[in-house]
C-alpha cells in the first residue's frame, strides 16, 4: 500500500525535479497515446517534438507561440500566488485585440511612427477594461473571479465575432466575417527575416526580468505572497486584500490585453472570429508548470509553443487530429500536479513502521 | 395557449436538464468540502463516450450508462490526484477540463457530422392527452423524467439520513468528522465520483437528447454555468433545480428569441446566458452573511489524515 509521508521541509530538490519528472512521464504516456492510435510512435515524436525545430521558420514560430504565452503566464502566475484566479486571460486577450485592432482600423488611412503605439495603448487598456469587471465584482460584491472572468471570456468571444461580421468588417470583403488587412504602419517589425518572429517576443522577454523584479525584489510582490500564504497575516501587516486583487486582475488583463494585440498586429494583420488557439487557457497551465516563477515560466512556455508546433507538425506529417496538442497540455499539467506531492511529502510503500 | 408557447416551454426542459444533472452532483461534492471546478471537461467526456457507443450499439440506454462511465472515470482521475495525491483543487479542475477538451475532441473525430435519432419519448398515455398540461408534464425522456428523482433523492438524502449528515460534516468541518472516526477521504472519493457521474449523464443528455449529435466542444461553457448555479442556489438542491429552469429559459431565448419578436444579432442573443450567469453570481454574492452561513466551511481546503 502507499503511503504518504510529511516532509519536515520541502524538498528543495522536487521543486524543479517534478517538473522534469512530469515531463519524462508526458513523454511516455504521449508514446502510449500514439500506440493506441496505430501511428508508428518514433515517427510521431520524431514529427511532435524534433520536426518544428529543424528549420528557421520552425525556430521563429516557437517564439511566436512562446510569445503570448509566456507574457500571459508571468501575469497570471502573480495573481495566483496571491491567489486570484484569473482564469478568463482568453476574454482578455480577445478583448486587448478587439481595442488594439479598432485602433489600426480607425487609423486606416494613416501611415504614422505613432499608429503602433496606440495600438498596443488599445490593447493594454482592453484588456485591462475586461479584467476589471471581474476585480470589481470581486471588490465590490465578493463574486467569485473564476466563474466571472470565465463568463466574460465567452462573451468576448460572440463580442468578437458580432464585430467582425458587422461595424469592423472589411467594406470590400464579399460579406466575410473579416476585417481589413491592416497596414504596414499597424503591424509588427519582423526583425528575423524569413519567419514570422515579430517584437512581441523580445517583450515577452522583458516581462520575465519585470514579472522576477516584482516578485522577488518588491514590497508589493511581498505582499501579494503573503496574501496567497496567510490572508489574516496580510490583513494584520496592513495590506488592503482588495488592491492586490485588483492589481492581480489588471496585470493578467494588460499582458493578456497586450499579447492579443500582439497576435492580430503580428502573425494574423487583421481582426478575424478566430484569433487564438486558446492562449489565455494555456497560460494556465504554463504558469502551474512554471511553478508560478517567471523564469519557470519562461521554459514552460517554450514547452507549450513545442506542443502547439509538434501539434500542427503531426497533422501534416501523419494525419494526426490537432487536438492532439490539448490532450498533451492537459497530461503535462495533470502529472505535474501529481508529482508535485513529492515536494511537500515522502512515497512510502509497506505497512507503517 | 398556442402550440408555439408549448413548444418553446418543452424546450426550456431540455435545455435545463443538462445542468440540472450537472449542478446537482456538483452541489453534493461542493457540500463534501470539494470544488471540483473540471465540471465542463466532465460534461464533454459524458457526451462523446454517451454518443459514441449509442451510434455504434444503436441503444440509447448503453449510450446512456457510457456517459454516467465516463464522468465516473474522469472524476476518479481528480479525486486520485486532489484527494490522494493532495494536489490543489482550483489548478486539478482546470486541468481536467483542458485535458477533456482535448480528449474529446481527439475520440470524437470519427463522430463529427453523424445524426442519431435522439432519446424515446416515455408518455404517461391517458395523462398526456390532457391539453396543455398533459405534454408539459407526462411526455419527456427518462433523463428528464430522472433529473427530478435525482434531485429529490438528492435532498432527502442530504437533509433526512445519517450518511448525508456525515457527508456534510466531512465538509463542513474535516478534522471534526476524522476524530470522530468518519472516513473522510472515502466519503470525499464518493462525493466526487457521484458529482462525475452526473456530470456525465448531463453530457450524455447534451449528445443524446438536447442536440442529438457530437460536436466538439459541445458544452459550450454549461459545465461552468452549472457550477455557478451552485452558488446560486446557496447549496440548496430545491433552489438548484429552480435555477436550472430559469437558466433553461435564459438559453431558449436566444433559440426562439427571432419567433418570439426579438431582432438582435444573434451573437448578442448568445452572451445572455453568460451575462445573466454574472449577474446572478452577483446578487447573490453581495450577501455575504447569507454565502458563509450556507457554503460548506471547507470547501477547496485539502485534507490529510496525519493519525
Amino acid at each position: 500500500m502507499m503511503r504518504l509521508e510529511r516532509r519536515a521541509v520541502p524538498s528543495r530538490v522536487m521543486v524543479w525535479g517534478a517538473p522534469l519528472i512530469a515531463l519524462g512521464l508526458t513523454l511516455l504516456a504521449g508514446c502510449a497515446l500514439f500506440a493506441l492510435l496505430g501511428v508508428p510512435v518514433l515517427a510521431a515524436l520524431h514529427a511532435f517534438f524534433v520536426e518544428p525545430l529543424t528549420s528557421r521558420y520552425g525556430l521563429g514560430e516557437l517564439g511566436v507561440k512562446a510569445a503570448p504565452l509566456v507574457m500571459i503566464a508571468v501575469a497570471l502566475s502573480i495573481g495566483f500566488r496571491a491567489q486570484v484566479w484569473n482564469i478568463g486571460a482568453e476574454g482578455q486577450l480577445i478583448a486587448g485585440a478587439i481595442a488594439g485592432g479598432s485602433v489600426a482600423l480607425a487609423l486606416y488611412e494613416i501611415e504614422a511612427w505613432y499608429v503602433l503605439p496606440a495600438m498596443v495603448l488599445g490593447g493594454l487598456a482592453g484588456g485591462m477594461a475586461w479584467a476589471a469587471v471581474p476585480a470589481f465584482l470581486k471588490v465590490r460584491f465578493n463574486a467569485n473571479e473564476i466563474l466571472t472572468s470565465l463568463m466574460m471570456s465567452y462573451i468576448a468571444v460572440l463580442l468578437l465575432s458580432l464585430l467582425v461580421s458587422g461595424p469592423l468588417r472589411d467594406p470590400d470583403g464579399f460579406n466575410f466575417p473579416e476585417s481589413r488587412l491592416f497596414h504596414d504602419a499597424a503591424l509588427l517589425p519582423r526583425p528575423w527575416s524569413g519567419t514570422r518572429l515579430h517584437a512581441g517576443a523580445a517583450v515577452a522577454l522583458l516581462v520575465v526580468v519585470a514579472g522576477w523584479v516584482l516578485l522577488s525584489r518588491t514590497l508589493l510582490g511581498f505582499a501579494l505572497r503573503v496574501h496567497g500564504q496567510a490572508p489574516r497575516a496580510a490583513r494584520h501587516a496592513g495590506f488592503r486584500a482588495s488592491s492586490l486583487v485588483w492589481f492581480s486582475l489588471l496585470a493578467g488583463g494588460a499582458m493578456a490585453g497586450l499579447a492579443g494585440l500582439f497576435e492580430v498586429a503580428g502573425p494574423i494583420g487583421q481582426l478575424l472570429p478566430s484569433i487564438s488557439p486558446g492562449y489565455g487557457f494555456t497560460a494556465i497551465i504554463v504558469a502551474f508548470v512554471g511553478r508560478l516563477h517567471p523564469v519557470g515560466v519562461l521554459f514552460a512556455g517554450l514547452i507549450m509553443a513545442l506542443s502547439y508546433l509538434g501539434g500542427e507538425s503531426a497533422q501534416i506529417t501523419l494525419g494526426l487530429p490537432l487536438a492532439v496538442t490539448g490532450v498533451f497540455q492537459g497530461m503535462l499539467l495533470f502529472f505535474l500536479l501529481a508529482t508535485d506531492v513529492l515536494i511537500r511529502y515522502r512515497v512510502r510503500t509497506g505497512t507503517r513502521t | 395557449m398556442s402550440d408555439v408557447w408549448i413548444l418553446t416551454l418543452l424546450t426550456i426542459v431540455t435545455a435545463a436538464t443538462p445542468l440540472v444533472y450537472a449542478g446537482i452532483g456538483e452541489l453534493v461534492v461542493e457540500r463534501a468540502g470539494v470544488l471540483n471546478l473540471g465540471l465542463e471537461g466532465l460534461m464533454l467526456g459524458g457526451a462523446v463516450a454517451a454518443f459514441a457507443v449509442a451510434h455504434l450499439s444503436g441503444s440509447a440506454t448503453l449510450g446512456i450508462l457510457a456517459g454516467l462511465a465516463a464522468g465516473v472515470l474522469l472524476a476518479t482521475l481528480f479525486a486520485f490526484l486532489t484527494l490522494t495525491l493532495q494536489s490543489s483543487q482550483v489548478a486539478t479542475g482546470l486541468a481536467l477540463t483542458i485535458f477533456g477538451i482535448g480528449l474529446t475532441a481527439l475520440i470524437g473525430q470519427s463522430l463529427v457530422g453523424i445524426a442519431f435519432g435522439g432519446l424515446p419519448q416515455l408518455s404517461v398515455s391517458w395523462l398526456s392527452a390532457i391539453p396543455v398540461f398533459g405534454p408539459l408534464l407526462f411526455e419527456h425522456d427518462i433523463l428528464v423524467y430522472g433529473s427530478f428523482a435525482l434531485v429529490a433523492t438528492v435532498a432527502w438524502f442530504l437533509s433526512r439520513t445519517r450518511a448525508g449528515l456525515v457527508l456534510r460534516a466531512v465538509g463542513d468541518s474535516p478534522e471534526s468528522a476524522h476524530a470522530l472516526g468518519h472516513p473522510v477521504i472515502r466519503v470525499r472519493y464518493a462525493a466526487v465520483l457521484f458529482g462525475g457521474g452526473c456530470a456525465g449523464l448531463g453530457g450524455a443528455y447534451l449528445s443524446l437528447a438536447y442536440t442529438p449529435m457530437w460536436v466538439e466542444n459541445m458544452s459550450g461553457g454549461r459545465g461552468w454555468i452549472a457550477l455557478a448555479l451552485v452558488v446560486f442556489a446557496v447549496w440548496q438542491p430545491g433552489r438548484l433545480l429552480f435555477g436550472a429552469y430559469l437558466f433553461g429559459g435564459i438559453g431558449i431565448l436566444q433559440l426562439h428569441g427571432q419567433a418570439l419578436g426579438l431582432t438582435w444579432p444573434s451573437q448578442l442573443m448568445s452572451m445572455l446566458p453568460y451575462l445573466a450567469t454574472i449577474l446572478v453570481l452577483v446578487l447573490i454574492s453581495r450577501d455575504g452573511g447569507r454565502i458563509r452561513r450556507n457554503a460548506p466551511a471547507s470547501i477547496g481546503r485539502p485534507f490529510h489524515p496525519t493519525l
